[in-house]
């Protein structure tokens, strides 16, 4: 089971830690983790996606819901919200492969956002499971370097309306 | 003013009357600002105890127990004592000397990120970063500690803070955080669904935990069980809910508990848990209290319902106001053939001992000594052997039972004692532990001493460290490892050296004697009963 935890905390020091320390403590897992400020500059928004049994999910709503940094936590199944993550990926590449390169980034809406005269960075914005798509589809390019936000998300609109 | 007077002020103000604690360096401020303050200071002999002593403080008096150590070696020494109050949920103010603050990070001399090193043991940790903050964090710590469940919460003030001056001290009246809200009054549909339940029920029980004593419901819990007539069960930290002897308490739960506590358990058709998290020495295995029964689950932590066990009715809040809730309501219940049932149980799943002539019988000795001991005083029993024979023939009447169950802390029983023994001068307060857990918080004797706290102690010795000898014995087939105590002082030398009263006991047929000179005794005291070392729990 997946659940997506959209935690809004005091933007002080030391919160990530503690609330990473929490999933360590308790062998909850960490699929992916995305932290930054909300148009509030005194919140920051986490989300975390985790994975486990129905008990662990409910558990780590209710750990989470008992921190005192923690202001509000959102729980919500990836069918019920809007996900994106980006990703930087470098590649070599040379001209036999070039036009392949730039045919899957097309297909994939994928841009080529720096070039060098043997390297460069492509940047997807798309769900979890698309940019793992585009790695796989790079796997027999040369890839150098590949960075992952983790996953950000928000509800639907539609589960807003009600 | 400066920030160390500050703290002190702010102790003042939450009616503080004693920080129990060992000075260094980076606390020196502090300490240089209690002389003059009506706030007392304990010194004792080790960090760790400090904290224990705070948490018998703060358990026999309701209120949050304060300790203060220096930086580095006194903040890490803390820690075992702060994650002891925190597996009970004892509220604890620790305030830690950091070194200056631009310095930390720099690994100089006595420094220890303390804040990060105690962040699973507490409820809540500050470091100060700026002097002015100093009111409002310590409103937060005492309000945070003593609310919702209860537990330990951390202060690290650096040295320049401490000795900075703070331009305006107010004591905020209130705290104002927007992330902390613990809910303590329970939902009143679901309270209505226990009565619908109780009024079915034919053999409710009421599984009473620690969150009974830490919310003060031991008076609502009683009248609300005989009111309607429902037995009741407790765990280890439940024990003192209900008076021992009460026709309709049943014993401990659990592993070492009571055996007919736990046919109690599996007979029932309707458990109210209570306070408790369903442990697992308590209930090992969980299914046993949800099946075939309907399961009531009451706590003020709402990660502890379900956490071990699905309830068929969970209810978030303070036990305190949930009895005087369910108290607004008449329904008659229908319990005399299953409290018949359990008084034949009683009978029936009697302990049974084989205990050595030659030596003095634990369970004799802790049943005679608390049948002797005033109604209300304070027993505090470590961990061991000697813990499981507490929790079994220790007779609660008005008194406080305290005991370190959820880490299992030896040498907790006698720094505890004396925190309790400090709020409660008047009253009689014991600790009892074995050898080696004595052995753990022996020195603090010279404090005892030092500041006239006169608690007693008493050691069931046996020359093993038992509990392990015990699980040595049944797991390793009495291959013994590392569990012999030969070397240890002999205790009649250890008093005098620190000019306590002494009694050696040899066998039962001293016993009388030596409890009445025991408890007769107006002065600290020390004795030591020589039990079988092969005796089991």
């Amino acid at each position: 089971m997946k659940k997506i935890y959209s935690v809004l905390v005091e933007n002080r020091s030391g919160v990530l830690c503690k609330v990473a320390g929490l999933f360590s403590r308790r062998s909850f897992n960490i699929d992916s983790l995305a932290v930054g400020e909300t148009d509030d500059k005194t919140v920051s928004c986490m989300t975390i996606v985790s994975s486990g049994s129905a008990h662990t999910m409910e558990q780590i709503e209710k750990q989470l819901n008992k921190k005192l940094d923690i202001i509000k936590v959102r729980t919500f199944d990836e069918s019920q919200s809007i996900s994106r993550e980006l990703m930087l990926m470098k590649v070599k590449y040379n001209k036999s492969n070039r036009k392949d390169i730039m045919e899957i980034c097309a297909a994939m809406k994928a841009d080529i956002v720096d070039m060098s005269k043997n390297y460069m960075i492509i940047q997807i914005c798309d769900t979890s499971d698309r940019v793992g798509n585009l790695i796989d589809m790079f796997q027999s390019i040369s890839v150098v370097e590949v960075v992952r936000t983790g996953t950000l998300a928000l509800t639907k609109c539609s589960e807003t309306e009600q | 003013m400066i920030g160390a007077d500050a703290m002190v002020k702010c102790l003042e103000e939450e009616g503080v009357k004693v920080v129990f604690g060992y000075p260094g360096v980076a606390i020196c401020p502090f300490y240089n600002s209690i002389v003059e303050s009506d706030v007392e200071s304990v010194l004792v002999r080790t960090e760790q105890n400090a904290a224990h002593a705070a948490s018998g403080l703060a358990r026999s008096t309701h209120t949050v127990g304060v300790c203060a150590v220096t930086s580095g070696p006194g903040a890490t020494n803390l820690i075992t004592g702060i994650a002891t109050a925190f597996a009970d949920s004892i509220p604890l103010v620790c305030i830690t000397g950091q070194v200056n603050s631009d310095q930390i990070g720099s690994d100089v001399f006595q420094e220890a990120d303390i804040t990060g090193a105690v962040e699973s043991f507490v409820k809540y940790s500050y470091l100060v970063k700026d002097v002015e903050d100093i009111p409002r964090i310590f409103k937060e710590a005492f309000y945070i500690a003593n609310t919702g469940r209860r537990g330990p919460v951390l202060i690290d003030v650096p040295m320049d803070i401490q000795n900075a001056k703070i331009n305006k001290f107010v004591y905020p009246d209130e705290v104002k955080l927007r992330t902390y809200k613990p809910t303590v009054k329970g939902h009143s549909v679901q309270i209505k669904k226990v009565i619908r339940e109780l009024e079915k029920a034919k053999k409710p029980l009421i599984y009473a935990g620690g969150g009974v004593l830490l919310s003060g419901a031991q008076k609502e819990l009683y009248e609300f069980a005989h009111k309607h007539r429902i037995p009741v069960v407790s765990t280890m930290m439940g024990i003192g809910v209900m008076p021992t002897e009460d026709e309709l308490y049943y014993g401990m739960v659990g592993n070492n508990g009571k055996r007919y506590a736990n046919v109690a358990m599996q007979e029932c058709d309707l458990l109210i848990v209570i306070g408790a998290r369903v442990a697992d020495r308590a209930v090992n295995q969980p299914d046993m209290i949800t099946d075939g029964k309907v399961l009531v689950h009451i706590d003020v932590d709402p990660a502890e319902i379900g956490k071990n066990a699905g309830p068929h009715i969970p209810i978030v809040g303070d036990a305190k106001h949930i009895f005087k809730d369910i108290s607004e309501y008449e329904f008659a219940t229908h319990t005399e053939d299953w409290i018949a049932t359990l008084k034949e149980f009683k009978v029936t799943y009697q302990p049974k001992r084989d205990a050595h002539p030659n030596f003095v019988d634990p369970a004799n000795f802790i049943t005679k000594l608390s049948k002797a001991m005033p109604e209300d005083a304070i027993y505090v029993a470590d961990v061991g052997q000697n813990q499981i024979w507490s929790c079994g023939y220790h007779i609660v009447k008005k008194g406080q039972f305290f005991t370190s169950g959820g880490m299992g802390t030896m040498g907790y029983s006698i720094p505890a004692a004396m925190g309790a023994k400090y709020a409660h001068p008047g009253k009689e307060v014991i600790a009892v532990c074995g050898d080696g857990s004595f052995q753990m918080s022996m020195m603090e004797l010279a404090t005892m001493r030092q500041h006239g706290i006169k608690s007693k102690v008493i050691v069931l010795k046996n020359d093993y460290l038992g509990m392990v000898r015990q699980y040595q014995h049944f797991t390793y087939k009495d291959t013994y490892s590392v569990v012999d105590l030969t070397g240890s002082p002999d205790l009649e030398k250890l008093a005098q050296a620190y000019n306590i009263p002494f009694l050696r006991v040899h066998n039962d047929g001293e016993v009388d004697k030596a409890i009445e000179t025991f408890l007769n005794t107006d002065d600290n005291f020390l004795m030591e009963c020589i039990i079988d070392p092969m005796d089991l729990v």
